[in-house]
């Protein structure tokens, strides 16, 4: 993966990028992101959608009582997040997309899903509040990646953005992304703290020009309320677009990768939102799946997604819900 | 993604030692998941195989019929009565024999008549959507989401006037005109019915309804809710049929008061008809309205509202924004947005919960959009419409646009009533002002921009009954609604729309 970003742009730049980002109208946005919801997803579509939302899911827990032994279960319920699968469904669910843990916990991680096609993801960079100094997190990142983290999830220093110190913000989005080397690398802007749509938009912007093709923004660390919502995903979904596309003006081409977290409890929130980035990112032909539909570029960042997912899965193919136990050991 | 390019160990792509994993049909699921199977209203609501006409409480049989056909099926629905000399000339006579009571009736008892009528349209209010969707084409989100909700809401803001109209008219004793003709259009049936029949109602005045002969089901549903809630005989009658019924209807002696919202045309023959008597008269005629955008508009919401501005109802609205008008330096990605928005736009069965479009209300509707779209594209061309395929029995249109319209072709001056978009380009704030008054309509405009002081400029110089601010066919009771210039007088909604029945 290239890392030509880095060594071509200025401070400049990144003023400009953020005065260029286009403004938000609120009323409109968020009517929009209310209209997703209305669409009625069922039957094969439905079951399509939920293996899709479950092969996006980056399996998560970030706490501070996190243990070896919490996240080898976590691992589990990653690789096989329904283990009567095939007795009842007469099929393999997919597994989660990546684990995502804090950086101590990345060579249990690691060991856990080897061989899997799990990818290891590591909160980075003084998650949440990235109250460190700029040394000690990008060492952070370091350290996260020999251990064998495939994937760092960063948090921007959301005092700067809003301060108006865009190039610092930037220039840290690029040394972590440096430091990630060929790890993937995404952008937490923490919109909850960002409070206004412009802003998430001129951050998106932001974190955009600053990062490679295929890394990813992310909506929320999960720490603050509120984390993700729909229109602030489709804010930045359109920024997405804009890269993609530029309309009218020197289109990228580059495909940068989305990630709401927090707050995405059920599987119906997951089809709500499989639904808008069906509509936002293509695709360019109609009756077509957009090129966002694939975990290489769309995540939900949760954890008990996966229990409704799999439940509703169960649901369809039996005819009744799960009760608590059917899930023990998950 | 391989692994040889940026190492990154994903589920999906990387096929190395994942023996169980390899190549989950991830572009399978997301197919299924993107052709959004057939989620059909599974509610079947019953309709009678015949319908009188509502006189006097009572639905009464006529010895001439019509039917009524499902456009998105073409089967025939039901058959309607055909209301001659005979049924008006009752209907009118009942109204004029209930108008005294009624009118004497204190303000907080019709209120509880009213208050009850739009509760139980709440409580009806699925099969209403289904009925609505069945007779007139329109996707069942819509009637679902916003006609038969809106209709209800109609009648609780008025029931709420009926006891408070001596605030309404401060300085005098407010007094109902007597006998109201209504004749309404077939693009939102019942939502039209309870535009007229609240506010007539709230203020002690008669009606008689007519229904227009597409999409008569709903209205006559209105008319037993009006038996259920007990209203007395003769208040609200409902007499269905074609141009003549409604000719006959405010050609009427009896009448007091004319109501009309239709074509311009139908329009200007009845205030002809009326001028040389006594009686009250408004009009919501037809509409060819501008939504104007500035480059600093948001844009993609701006395109949001472009596409809710012209292609809600297919197009069937009177104040659809139907021309476009976009600040040239960004028309390139305002055009290009907006195909894109259009192509996620679903055309087909009005019954499945995800149609955005769903049938034009008549064959007669589609060939005159057909018409336009020929003359279109000769004069105008840059024509685009979005991709898909409609079903082969029905009456269909999908979602198109002119690019590179001038304000002298026909797709440009005239109001075509369906999904078909007229753009235009701009360069400054005054040229905008002027194209989108260019016009012998009035009734609304949309302003897009990020700028506060050129909002309220520009909506200063239009010519519009309603001028929408970043928004586009938002609908409320509360506020009032009417048209400029040949886009007819009098307003509906609000404290303003009890004006027309008070005297």
């Amino acid at each position: 993966m290239t890392s030509s970003i880095a060594n071509t742009r200025t401070k400049a730049d990144d003023v400009r990028t953020v005065r260029e980002a286009p403004s938000v109208d609120a009323v409109m946005l968020e009517q929009r992101a209310v209209g997703f919801k209305t669409r009625s997803i069922k039957t094969a579509s439905k079951i399509a959608g939920l293996k899709l939302a479950l092969s996006m899911t980056d399996l998560t827990t970030l706490e501070g009582k996190d243990s070896p032994e919490k996240v080898r279960a976590l691992c589990q319920r990653a690789i096989r997040p329904m283990p009567d699968d095939e007795r009842v469904l007469g099929e393999r669910l997919p597994s989660v997309a990546a684990v995502c843990v804090y950086p101590r916990m990345v060579g249990v991680a690691r060991e856990c899903v080897e061989g899997t096609g799990i990818c290891v993801a590591s909160v980075a960079t003084g998650f949440p509040s990235g109250q460190s100094s700029i040394g000690v997190r990008l060492r952070e990142v370091e350290e996260a990646v020999a251990a064998g983290a495939d994937e760092i999830d960063m948090v921007i220093s959301r005092g700067a953005f809003l301060a108006g110190r865009y190039g610092e913000v930037a220039e840290e989005i690029r040394e972590t992304a440096a430091a990630c080397g060929r790890a993937h690398l995404k952008v937490i802007l923490e919109t909850g703290e960002l409070v206004t749509y412009d802003n998430v938009r001129r951050a998106s912007d932001l974190a955009i020009a600053n990062i490679r093709d295929g890394d990813f923004i992310k909506t929320s660390t999960g720490k603050v309320s509120p984390a993700a919502t729909m229109p602030v995903t489709l804010c930045m979904l359109q920024a997405i677009a804009d890269e993609f596309v530029r309309m009218g003006r020197s289109g990228s081409g580059r495909k940068i990768g989305m990630k709401p977290a927090g707050g995405i409890r059920t599987a119906k929130d997951a089809l709500h939102y499989l639904v808008m980035v069906q509509e936002t990112l293509g695709p360019l032909t109609p009756g077509e799946a957009s090129p966002w539909m694939t975990p290489t570029l769309f995540r939900f960042g949760a954890s008990s997604l996966v229990d409704d997912l799999v439940r509703q899965l169960r649901r369809m193919a039996t005819g009744v819900y799960a009760a608590g136990y059917d899930l023990a050991g998950s | 993604m391989t692994t040889a390019t940026n190492g990154s160990r994903t589920a999906v792509d990387d096929a190395q030692g994942h023996g169980r994993l390899a190549g989950p049909p991830v572009s399978e699921w997301a197919a299924a998941f993107a052709a959004y199977a057939p989620a059909p209203e599974s509610v079947k609501v019953e309709i009678a195989p015949a319908y009188g006409a509502f006189i006097n409480g009572r639905f009464v049989e006529t010895s001439a019929t019509f039917e009524t056909v499902n456009p998105a099926t073409e089967a025939v629905l039901s058959r309607v009565a055909a209301c001659g000399e005979e049924e008006i000339d009752a209907a009118v006579a009942a109204a004029r024999e209930a108008f005294p009571k009624w009118a004497a009736l204190p303000g907080r008892e019709r209120g509880k008549y009213l208050f009850r009528i739009a509760r139980r349209i709440q409580e009806r209010a699925r099969e209403l959507a289904i009925l609505e969707t069945m007779d007139g084409g329109k996707p069942i989100r819509e009637s679902r989401d916003v006609d038969i909700p809106l209709a209800a809401l109609h009648f609780f803001y008025y029931a709420g006037w009926a006891d408070k109209l001596k605030y309404a008219v401060p300085g005098r004793e407010p007094k109902p005109l007597g006998v109201c003709a209504q004749v309404i259009p077939w693009n939102f049936p019942l939502l039209m019915a309870a535009w007229k029949l609240a506010p007539a109602l709230a203020c002690g005045n008669t009606c008689v309804l007519k229904p227009a002969e597409t999409t008569p089901l709903t209205a006559l549903r209105l008319a037993e809710i009006c038996q259920e809630v007990d209203l007395p005989p003769g208040v609200v009658n409902i007499v269905t049929g074609a141009g003549e019924t409604g000719r006959l209807l405010v050609e009427h002696g009896g009448v007091d008061k004319v109501a009309f919202t239709g074509s311009t045309g139908v329009g200007k023959r009845i205030a002809k008809a009326v001028a040389p008597t006594k009686k009250r008269l408004t009009l919501e005629l037809g509409g060819k309205s501008a939504n104007i955008v500035f480059a600093d508009a948001s844009l993609d919401q701006a395109v949001e509202g472009i596409v809710q501005g012209i292609y809600f109802n297919q197009g069937h609205v009177c104040c659809a924004g139907s021309r476009v008008l976009v600040e040239e330096s960004v028309l390139g990605e305002v055009v290009e947005k907006l195909k894109h928005r259009m192509s996620t736009l679903r055309v087909g069965d009005p019954l499945d919960k995800n149609t955005d479009l769903g049938a034009i209300n008549s064959r007669a509707q589609l060939d005159r959009i057909e018409h336009y779209l020929g003359a279109g594209r000769e004069e105008a061309g840059g024509f685009w419409q979005s991709p898909g395929d409609v079903p082969t029995k029905g009456y269909w249109c999908k979602p198109c646009l002119f690019e590179g319209v001038q304000p002298s072709h026909v797709v440009a001056r005239e109001e075509i009533f369906g999904p078909v978009l007229a753009v235009m380009s701009f360069r400054t704030p005054e040229e905008a002002v002027a194209r989108a008054n260019e016009t012998p309509y009035g009734l609304a405009a949309g302003v897009w921009t990020d700028k506060g002081s050129k909002v309220r400029w520009v909506a200063k110089q239009l010519r519009a009954g309603v001028v929408w601010m970043n928004t586009y066919n938002r609908f409320d009771p509360t506020s009032p609604f009417g048209g400029y210039k040949e886009s007819g007088f009098g307003r509906e909604g609000g404290a303003h729309g009890l004006m027309p029945y008070l005297g």
